[in-house]
């Protein structure tokens, strides 16, 4: 790996489906869709992010607005340093697969992520590496979550498509993948390739 | 099979209705026709087939309602062969066995089809010599099959052994088909012809649509063939080379032949049944006798006595005034035309017998049947003589007719020579090679007799039917047959082939074609090597 992967936060919450990380910093969050992992080259689970969040770190307390006299939000911010530290940014992500020995396999782990792992965006060449096969496109239709799952699909195959000089490949092979997958559904089909369209 | 023309997969299918293919999303619908072969690997054996049609489908009918655009190329080029796909019909024909018991035993007709998912290509040029064969001492090349190279051969011993037929629309290559044919039977197979060439096309030269002239039987293979011809000044006109001119005697007309020319004649019946009664009147003169009959007191007894009506008597007068007309025939004739073909069919000279000016259908039918009843009696006689005494029987005669509805249509194919031979077949070593347009004018039970059939282009639906009735997978072919290019393609199946096959025919016409079908000729040098050898 000749790039180095940018750490992005540390596991806070850990299930067989998925897991939610918290960031370092404030709204510094990894976008929608694209693909992050947790442990090193050899062993270690691959997730997309599929929903984000920004909170009060107590669950009971709501922000309050604090705007009325500033010229901009920035100063917000500005005028009250203690907020980043008393906001926090979570994403939480859906497990389309794991490493193991250096094999990426493209299934659920046998076990959930730890808490305290870091958590890692994939660089191009791991998102390729990640993209020859498509099992993971399964696991992202059938997954139950609030993000509508063609949009999350067409995100993901939209980020990881970036990685390529020439993402229209991948897209095509992708594509056909869903196809196979959404045979009886074109509708859906057609909403993914409309959003996924180079 | 060929790896590189992988079309898809066995996905569903039936032995009656032939299997699904799936196209791969590489494979196009366009590039894959109708009568194309293809071979289907399935687990322990190998399978021929058809295709027998071609289809699009989807996964989701929604997609035919909601198309992506036409501009849009990125999703034509996903839904395309996965969620939109091409579906071929294949009827499979043969099975090829994996183990060494097979190779030997060849292929098989099958009796199952290929396992699901069984990978399928279009067929390789070796895969068609292996069912087909190569070009031999017994097999003739025909032709191509439909987009391919290798050479389709027929079995031409195998062949004569059954009569056959061969059928198209005018204008769709029957002649050419029949020539070549023709020649292949005599080069390979060891049985004379017998053909009676209404247009004169067969025997010294024919021609094309394009108004060329191509070379006919004789002038490709003068000392195996002779021209007879039923009229003299037309041959000459053409400056066609005869070895004999038919006439034919009145004497030598039978009552049984007036009954096929009833209709042609317009005869009554009564008419017909007063040849009867007037042949055991007279005797073989009857027709000279007949017509010597004039009004009057003597002969209204003479027709009483024999209880003819007078209008019987006229319709059959007018009958035998017509056929008297013909010019070739004549009162009485020493060398009967008979006797004559006879000899030359014995001595293994093949015999093409020339109409002239007498394209009419009457005189056809006269002189084929007239012709025809004598010497399959002959040959009837001769078989039955050689399996009493145990030697070898006549070679193998192939009477070859045109417009063959005329002489086996339901109404006279019991009557006339032509329909004992297609029904009694070979066993007096004498098959028939029928050529017709209208196919569905022959009586049925004739055309479940005829063994191999060849068919150009066929468009009226009776016609298609009764030239595939029996057949099976029957429905599968109609959509090949009635798909062929309305030229020089043609489909053939039945007996001498071991599954039917869409082919294109040789070339015919052309210097370089003459030169494939005759056997090599010795260059003059080495002919005056051997002349010289001669000498010394």
């Amino acid at each position: 790996m000749n790039e180095t992967s940018q750490r992005l936060g540390e596991v806070i919450e850990a299930s067989t489906t998925g897991f939610t990380a918290q960031c370092y910093e404030l709204y510094d969050l990894p976008p929608l869709g694209s693909l992050v992992r947790t442990g090193d080259s050899t062993n270690g689970l691959f997730a997309v992010v599929c929903h984000a969040v920004t909170e009060g770190l107590e669950p009971g307390r709501k922000p309050i607005a604090r705007g009325k006299d500033e010229p901009d939000e920035e100063s917000i911010f500005q005028s009250n340093p203690q907020l980043s530290k008393l906001l926090r940014s979570e994403f939480s992500t859906l497990v389309v697969g794991h490493r193991k020995g250096g094999r990426i396999l493209q299934y659920l782990p046998p076990q959930p992520a730890r808490i305290h792992s870091f958590v890692h965006a994939c660089t191009a060449e791991e998102s390729k590496d990640f993209g020859r096969t498509f099992g993971f496109l399964n696991i992202l239709l059938n997954a139950k979550i609030e993000t509508p799952a063609d949009e999350l699909i067409a995100a993901t195959l939209r980020i990881m498509g970036a990685s390529y000089a020439d993402p229209r490949p991948f897209l095509i092979g992708a594509g056909k993948e869903l196809a196979s997958l959404l045979g009886e559904d074109y509708g859906k089909l057609k909403a993914i390739l409309e959003r996924i369209k180079p | 099979m060929n790896e590189d023309v992988r079309l898809g997969l066995v996905v569903s299918g039936s032995l009656s209705e032939g299997v699904a293919v799936r196209l791969d999303s590489k494979a196009s619908v366009e590039d894959v026709v109708v009568g194309r072969y293809v071979t289907i690997e399935g687990k322990s054996r190998r399978f021929l087939g058809m295709i027998t049609d071609v289809k699009l489908d989807a996964s989701d009918e929604r997609m035919t309602f909601a198309p992506p655009d036409p501009g849009d190329t990125f999703s034509a080029e996903i839904l395309s062969g996965t969620s939109a796909y091409g579906l071929l019909t294949v009827t499979p024909y043969l099975v090829i066995g994996g183990d060494s018991k097979a190779v030997v035993e060849g292929p098989q007709p099958v009796k199952t089809i290929p396992s699901h998912f069984s990978p399928v290509g279009l067929s390789s040029d070796s895969d068609i010599e292996l069912v087909f064969g190569k070009e031999d001492d017994k097999r003739f090349w025909i032709g191509n099959p439909l987009d391919m190279e290798t050479k389709l051969c027929l079995n031409l011993p195998e062949l004569v052994k059954r009569s056959n037929g061969i059928f198209g629309k005018s204008g769709t290559g029957k002649t050419f088909l029949t020539r070549i044919l023709l020649i292949g039977m005599l080069q390979k197979s060891a049985c004379v012809n017998l053909v009676f060439d209404m247009h004169s096309e067969y025997g010294w030269e024919g021609s094309s649509e394009k108004g060329r002239k191509v070379k006919a039987l004789k002038q490709l293979f003068p000392t195996k063939v002779s021209i007879f011809s039923l009229d003299e000044e037309n041959a000459r006109r053409r400056q066609v080379s005869t070895d004999f001119i038919v006439k034919i005697g009145y004497d030598e007309i039978e009552p049984e032949d007036m009954a096929l020319l009833r209709q042609t004649l317009n005869l009554t019946d009564l008419a017909v049944e007063a040849c009867f009664t007037l042949r055991k009147h007279f005797g073989r003169n009857w027709i000279k006798s007949t017509l010597e009959i004039d009004a009057g007191e003597e002969s209204e007894e003479l027709l009483k006595s024999l209880t003819i009506h007078e209008s019987s008597f006229q319709s059959l007068k007018r009958g035998l005034g017509t056929i008297t007309r013909l010019s070739f025939m004549q009162p009485h004739v020493e060398q009967r035309a008979v006797d004559f073909v006879l000899k030359y069919l014995q001595q293994g000279t093949n015999v093409v017998l020339e109409f002239g000016r007498y394209t009419d259908i009457t005189a056809y039918i006269l002189v084929a049947n007239l012709l025809t009843r004598r010497i399959y009696s002959q040959y009837r006689d001769q078989t039955e003589k050689a399996l009493a005494e145990d030697t070898k029987p006549p070679a193998p005669l192939v009477i070859t007719i045109e417009e063959a509805h005329k002489f086996l249509n339901p109404e006279v194919a019991s009557q006339t020579i032509f329909g004992t031979i297609a029904r009694e077949m070979r066993k007096y070593n004498c098959t028939l090679l029928v050529i017709d347009q209208r196919p569905s004018g022959i009586d049925s039970e004739v055309m479940s007799q005829l063994g191999t059939k060849i068919t150009c282009l066929l468009d009226n639906e009776k016609d298609i039917d009764s030239v595939l009735a029996g057949i099976s997978g029957k429905n599968e072919l109609k959509g090949v047959l009635a798909k062929l290019a309305s030229k020089q393609q043609a489909l053939v199946f039945g007996h001498a082939v071991p599954m039917p096959v869409a082919f294109s025919p040789r070339e015919y016409g052309s210097r370089e074609s003459y030169k494939d079908f005759t056997p090599a000729e010795t260059s003059p040098r080495e002919v005056e090597k051997n002349i010289d050898e001669l000498w010394r």
